[in-house]
């Protein structure tokens, strides 16, 4: 199963706030961090991280800066902002409240028979 | 192949693959530099998986997609790339280059100045614009192209030699300019105004290509100079003009009529600064900005083709000889002009290696029409101008210009019709007219030194 392209992009942006909120990070470990985190479920390309990454520098929800650590390459590493974090919480609500209407209508759905098709009307 | 080997020959690859995604514009070096540590994080991880260093590149690269998508990705967020943005001061990105812009700049301000102070200096002895208009209009170039040289030779760190040279030409200007018994109305005045400028932007020329002046690169180089300096100093001419419009009118408004600022202050101040500053700004823009001149060439000679062709057919059409008046030979001089500059600006930004196309066919047609059309003029003026009127310095300047753009373009198109047939290589005409470039110079000084003691000052 591969998760479809428009839901992968909509929750783009809470997961790297997400991921930046729980430390600094870069690129590729960013990348890796989504991979683990859906279990290799969630198809990021670099042309869907790197432009992102570069949007939530500009709208000041992060920054960035090159840093070499000790025994590694020079990095770009990007930072979240209390900007970054109050667009965390207020995303974190939106997706609550999808998420919360989801569950309920699966398990409302548990209760009964499996999905058939419910006849428009009667026809005439 | 040993480890060490194949390190090397990673560090190559990874090399490679950094020009070829440079290239593209959505992606900055910074971008790629990012992308590129990606693209090692992922190649680290594959060679301790145990894949041999270039499979682990190859597998990685694969990975991150097709390039196409991935700029695509990149110019949605940054569309403001794609269209090139000239950067006064500097790249953030890069300290070294920023410093160096910076001293770039302000030694263009600081020439601006002395050349908008420079041309006020002579007011200081009692030459007035609006009294001694015959002193300006000979000297006017001297007050902008010298500080327009000074600011190449300083961005090119010009030898010793060079300066001197320079300095004993832009002296040379200003003799030719002074020395000569000229009465305000004489021919050769007019003469030397239009030929001293010529005569010393190819000392300014000589400040561009520096060292190199006999690299037919270099003087091409100068050849691009020359157009798009020319297309930006229009530019802010006419900025300038907008300028002073809404300074008269709206202190008009309030009863304030700034008439005299405008005209002797602003005008001319503005007028041999703006030379300096075009010249930094094409210094500046070099590789940000798509040449112009070439664009506008591409445009135009279609159209001026067809246009000298219809002349051609109307002249045997109607059997009517072209009427030479007084002024024809200037006209047509300024015909050859404009074809020689759509000739020029061609040649500038051709690939010397692609093979032939329409465009010089086209190109040729031009050439030969222009050549036909200014042939059948001379046939018409060669009986007169001996005859009728004798010589002045005005026909005989006329008629040395016509001899020479004549020479240039026949064998231009010689070359031309050679390449088109594919017997010469394209660099053939580019030398040819890179080395043709002394020859107008050299006629520039003779009209400027020699007409006027030949013709006796008149």
């Amino acid at each position: 199963m591969k998760v479809a392209k428009d839901l992968v992009a909509a929750s783009a942006t809470p997961m790297v706030l997400g991921i930046l909120a729980e430390g600094e990070s870069y690129g590729y470990a960013i990348l890796r961090r989504i991979n683990e985190l859906s279990g290799g479920e969630l198809d990021w390309t670099e042309g869907l991280l790197y432009p992102l990454l570069h949007r939530l520098e500009r709208l000041g929800y992060s920054e960035s800066s090159w840093q070499s650590v000790a025994g590694e390459r020079r990095r770009k590493y990007y930072r979240i902002t209390d900007k970054g974090l109050a667009e965390l919480a207020e995303q974190r609500r939106q997706w609550d409240t999808v998420t919360d209407a989801l569950k309920e209508i699966w398990l409302g759905l548990g209760d009964r028979r499996p999905l058939t098709a419910i006849p428009l009307g009667c026809r005439a | 192949m040993t480890a060490r080997e194949g390190q090397e020959e990673l560090e190559a690859q990874f090399e490679q693959w950094r020009r070829y995604v440079l290239r593209r514009r959505e992606l900055q070096p910074s971008d790629v530099d990012e992308l590129e540590d990606h693209l090692r994080g992922s190649v680290d991880e594959l060679i301790a998986a145990g894949l041999s260093p270039d499979e682990a590149f190859l597998v990685a690269v694969k990975r991150m997609g097709s390039l196409d998508e991935l700029s695509r990705e990149f110019a949605r967020e940054h569309s403001e790339r794609l269209w090139k943005q000239l950067v006064l001061t500097g790249d953030p990105d890069s300290p070294a280059a920023d410093t160096h812009s910076r001293r770039d700049m302000w030694a263009m301000v600081l020439c601006a100045a002395g050349a908008a102070v420079s041309i006020k200096v002579p007011e200081l002895f009692g030459l007035r614009l609006a009294d001694d208009g015959a002193f300006y209009a000979r000297n006017f170039t001297l007050f902008a192209l010298p500080w327009l040289a000074v600011f190449l030779a300083w961005r090119r760190q010009a030898r010793r030699p060079l300066i001197g040279t320079l300095v004993a030409l832009f002296g040379l200007g200003a003799v030719a300019a002074n020395a000569y018994p000229l009465a305000e109305e004489s021919k050769s005045l007019v003469l030397t105004s239009i030929h001293l400028p010529i005569a010393l932007w190819l000392v300014v020329g000589l400040a561009y290509v520096a060292d190199d002046w006999r690299s037919s690169r270099r003087r091409m180089d100068f050849i691009r100079f020359t157009g798009e300096w020319f297309i930006y100093f229009v530019l802010i001419a006419l900025g300038g003009g907008v300028l002073s419009l809404f300074l008269f009118h709206t202190f008009n408004a309030i009863g304030i009529i700034p008439q005299e600022f405008i005209s002797q202050w602003l005008l001319p101040c503005g007028a041999v600064a703006g030379a300096v500053v075009a010249g930094w700004l094409v210094e500046a823009k070099q590789s940000v900005v798509e040449n112009i001149a070439p664009v506008l060439t591409r445009l135009f000679t279609p159209l001026f083709t067809a246009a000298l062709l219809a002349f051609l057919v109307a002249v045997v059409w109607t059997s009517h000889g072209i009427n030479v008046e007084r002024e024809a030979l200037i006209l047509f001089d300024l015909l050859l002009v404009v074809v020689l500059g759509l000739l020029l600006y061609s040649i500038s930004a051709r690939d010397p290696l692609a093979p032939t196309g329409l465009f010089d066919k086209l190109q040729l047609a031009l050439v030969v029409s222009a050549l036909a059309i200014d042939v059948l003029v001379l046939l018409a003026i060669t009986g007169r101008i001996t005859d009728e009127y004798g010589t002045t310095p005005n026909r005989a300047a006329a008629l040395g210009e016509n001899v020479i753009l004549l020479a240039n373009l026949a064998y231009s198109a010689w070359l031309l019709l050679r390449f088109i047939r594919r017997r010469t290589p394209f660099a053939a005409l580019e030398r040819w007219q890179t080395g043709y470039l002394p020859v107008y110079a050299v006629w520039a000084w003779i009209v400027v030194l020699l007409f006027p003691p030949l013709f006796s000052y008149v």
